[in-house]
């Protein structure tokens, strides 16, 4: 999926190389064999190298902004959720803001459920993440009615709680175990029969034993919310780079911008010029924040121990659909040990999700994928089956070795990040923009739990 | 004391083999290796991509642990010698943990895939740990047939219901000229000490670890209570009887 923002044509800003200090002696590891590196004794003799360069102001420009060459306040190396969300509040806060994704909204952000489930998948020594959950679910009620003014659209944010069921007795005995747990940590919850989950929810199985309510859980379409950040950008007139990033420059430590690759696709049909090719310029910022999602641990232009420890997760997922919702709200289950989850959107759609595979970078969709989500999901509502295949695909969680994100100043200077965060980006969202660019004190101290440093400092 | 577990020639002063299935997170898992002591883990091979930064097999390369990959989640022979040779390839290790399941209900071995793909592997050069059921009988075909060690379980995966039958335990150590591990179905720290005071050489368990609350607690108790089963076993306990015999004399 690509969107391409029109008035945003012109993606880098025309530089005489000015604006660019010279890179610090010798070549930067990372940096990409092949013509590019010509340019690197001066960054900006590669800008007037490109056919047709960039001719006069850039249409972004705003009525009194800076010079077009000027550097970005901030510069988000990655257009899925997080990196939208943060180029939003960014902007917002009146800063200028640039965004470096060759296919904006995709990545794990276009295959996520969209569950802001932080009570109902509580783990044992997940503790800290749960504190980061419950912080973030607090910000989505504003976070997403501010969304919705400033696009235009409905996200279809929905906050009726997640049930969590269970069939064997096993399975019933995890529950319980599950519901000690919550309580021992002071989380809303309701413990209900399997009677009592079936008025809840009628279309569940008849053989489900009992369940755990969590009342304060909600959910929202990812997919949605991508299309309205990108709207919201466009109107606050955030630079839209459909490119992808190949590294980062320094000046001495400190990182200045991010160098694009060559042969990255150019700004979209929308733009019409030639020149709009960015392929191997440079991108000047004062900051540059990593949103990259599984891929931020393979940027070049970083020494090996700043980079940060993130790893794919493959995620298979389904989405169902059928002419009136069959459930109501979200509803999870384990199933013989096995765990799924359906989520329901206001159009009929059922999300059915979500395998975990350590495979790499491979997104392929699997026949044993999708078995096992339709043979567990069945196990749960029957009346799945019934339902017609609208989409399965397979996405990228940028997993963590302790599945905390990586959310704050890294080093070197100029740097931030906004990844890592594996099952949890849409929730964790409105944190992550908060915590890197609104004022509101982190009373809570939940800045130092996703600081970077926390692996940095370990190497 | 010198008290080395030998398997397929290789020398390992620990005698807890863990898995890391289970595990919330990588830190979770790697702290827990590390309380465990473990110098042999087993690893799931079908949904891994050996060649990716960032795995579990980076944890265990870290710590300088062997990897032992195994064929969970294979039903035929003929897919647990696919998965060990691809293995085998990517790890460039020849050991496997054969594991062959006849239903997903029990994940319980299927014993006539299991000898079959044992059979293969073993004439193709591997060095063979198959997993398999508590059956005296069909641990001295396998070991006849060139295994370098036998695991049968004590109860289901998972299960965490200890050893369910003591008694063929001790008649597979009985019979074992090589070493015999029990694997799967320990639940806790008195489990695994079971094991060892059976006779058995080393205890294999994943889930009774990483899904325990505290996962770096449980493995350091896991640790004493395999050190201690063995030790136990080692010093020889005492005959049972039916009446008291005083410690101390009675009458001086």
């Amino acid at each position: 999926m690509s969107h391409t923002v029109p008035h945003h044509d012109v993606p880098v800003p025309a530089g005489d190389g000015s604006a660019v200090p010279d890179p610090p002696d010798g070549t930067p590891s990372g940096a990409a064999p092949g013509p590019s590196r010509d340019a690197l004794s001066g960054y900006g003799s590669a800008v007037p190298d490109v056919p047709d360069g960039i001719p006069g102001p850039l249409a972004s420009a705003r009525r009194h902004g800076p010079a077009p060459d000027a550097p970005y306040d901030v510069l988000l190396v990655g257009g899925g959720i997080i990196g939208l969300s943060v180029a939003w509040r960014a902007a917002r806060r009146g800063l200028r803001v640039a965004v470096v994704d060759p296919a904006p909204a995709g990545g794990a952000s276009h295959a996520a459920a969209g569950m802001l489930a932080p009570v109902s998948e509580v783990t044992y020594t997940e503790e800290p993440l749960l504190r980061l959950g419950l912080a973030s679910l607090a910000r989505w009620p504003a976070f997403a009615a501010e969304l919705a003014a400033d696009s235009g659209h409905d996200l279809d944010y929905r906050a009726e709680g997640t049930l969590d069921v269970a069939f064997g007795a096993d399975d019933l005995a995890a529950l319980d175990e599950l519901a000690a747990f919550m309580g021992k940590l002071g989380l809303p919850f309701e413990r209900l029969t399997g009677r009592e989950c079936r008025r809840l929810e009628p279309m569940l199985a008849p053989a489900v034993r009992g369940g755990l309510l969590a009342p304060g859980d909600a959910w929202v379409d990812p997919r949605r919310v991508t299309r309205a950040l990108l709207s919201a950008l466009e109107r606050l007139d955030v630079t839209m780079i459909h490119a992808r990033a190949a590294g980062l420059e320094h000046s001495g430590e400190a990182v200045t911008g991010v160098r694009l690759a060559p042969g990255s696709p150019a700004s979209g049909p929308a733009s019409g010029s030639p020149g709009a090719d960015p392929a191997g310029r440079v991108v000047p910022a004062r900051r540059v924040i990593l949103a990259a999602g599984a891929w931020s641990g393979v940027l070049e232009g970083l020494p090996p121990r700043a980079l940060p420890p993130v790893r794919p997760v493959k995620g298979q997922i389904m989405r169902l659909r059928s002419p009136e919702p069959i459930l109501r709200r979200c509803v999870r289950g384990v199933v013989h040990g096995s765990s799924v989850y359906l989520v329901p959107r206001g159009d009929g759609e059922l999300v059915v999700g979500a395998t975990q595979e350590e495979l790499g970078f491979d997104t392929r969709v699997t026949a044993g994928g999708l078995w096992e989500l339709l043979r567990d999901a069945r196990e749960l509502v029957p009346g799945v089956t019934e339902l017609e295949v609208a989409d399965v695909v397979a996405g990228l969680r940028p997993g963590t070795p302790d599945n905390l994100p990586l959310v704050g100043p890294a080093s070197p200077p100029g740097l931030s990040m906004a990844t890592g965060h594996h099952r949890g980006g849409v929730l964790l969202a409105p944190l992550t923009a908060a915590l890197l660019v609104d004022e509101a004190g982190d009373d809570e101290g939940l800045a130092a739990l996703c600081s970077p440093l926390r692996f940095q400092e370990q190497r | 004391m010198d008290d080395d577990l030998i398997i397929g020639g290789e020398k390992f002063s620990s005698r807890l083999i863990m898995g890391t299935g289970g595990a919330p997170s990588l830190e979770v898992l790697d702290q827990a290796l590390v309380a465990s002591g473990t110098e042999l883990t087993t690893v799931a091979m079908r949904r891994l991509d050996p060649s990716a930064r960032g795995s579990v097999l980076d944890v265990l390369r870290t710590r300088g642990i062997k990897v032992l990959p195994n064929t969970a989640g294979c039903f035929t022979a003929g897919e647990a010698v696919l998965t060990a040779r691809l293995a085998r390839e990517a790890l460039e290790t020849n050991w496997v943990k054969l594991e062959v399941i006849s239903d997903e209900r029990t994940l319980l071995p299927d014993p006539i895939e299991t000898f079959d793909a044992a059979e293969r592997l073993v004439a193709d050069g591997f060095v063979v740990l198959p997993y398999i059921g508590d059956d005296p009988a069909l641990a001295r075909r396998l070991e006849q047939a060139g295994c370098a060690a036998v695991m049968p379980l004590g109860a289901p995966i998972g299960s965490g219901l200890g050893i369910r039958n003591p008694h063929n335990i001790e008649l597979i150590v009985e019979a074992a000229g090589v070493p015999v591990i029990l694997d799967a179905g320990i639940g806790t720290a008195s489990d695994a000490a079971l094991a060892m005071e059976l006779g058995c050489d080393a205890v294999l368990l994943a889930t009774a670890v990483t899904r325990a609350q505290r996962p770096d607690m449980m493995a350091e108790a896991m640790r004493s209570a395999v050190r201690a089963g063995r030790l136990a076993r080692l010093a020889g306990r005492i005959p049972r009887r039916r009446y008291a015999e005083a410690s101390s004399p009675m009458n001086p």
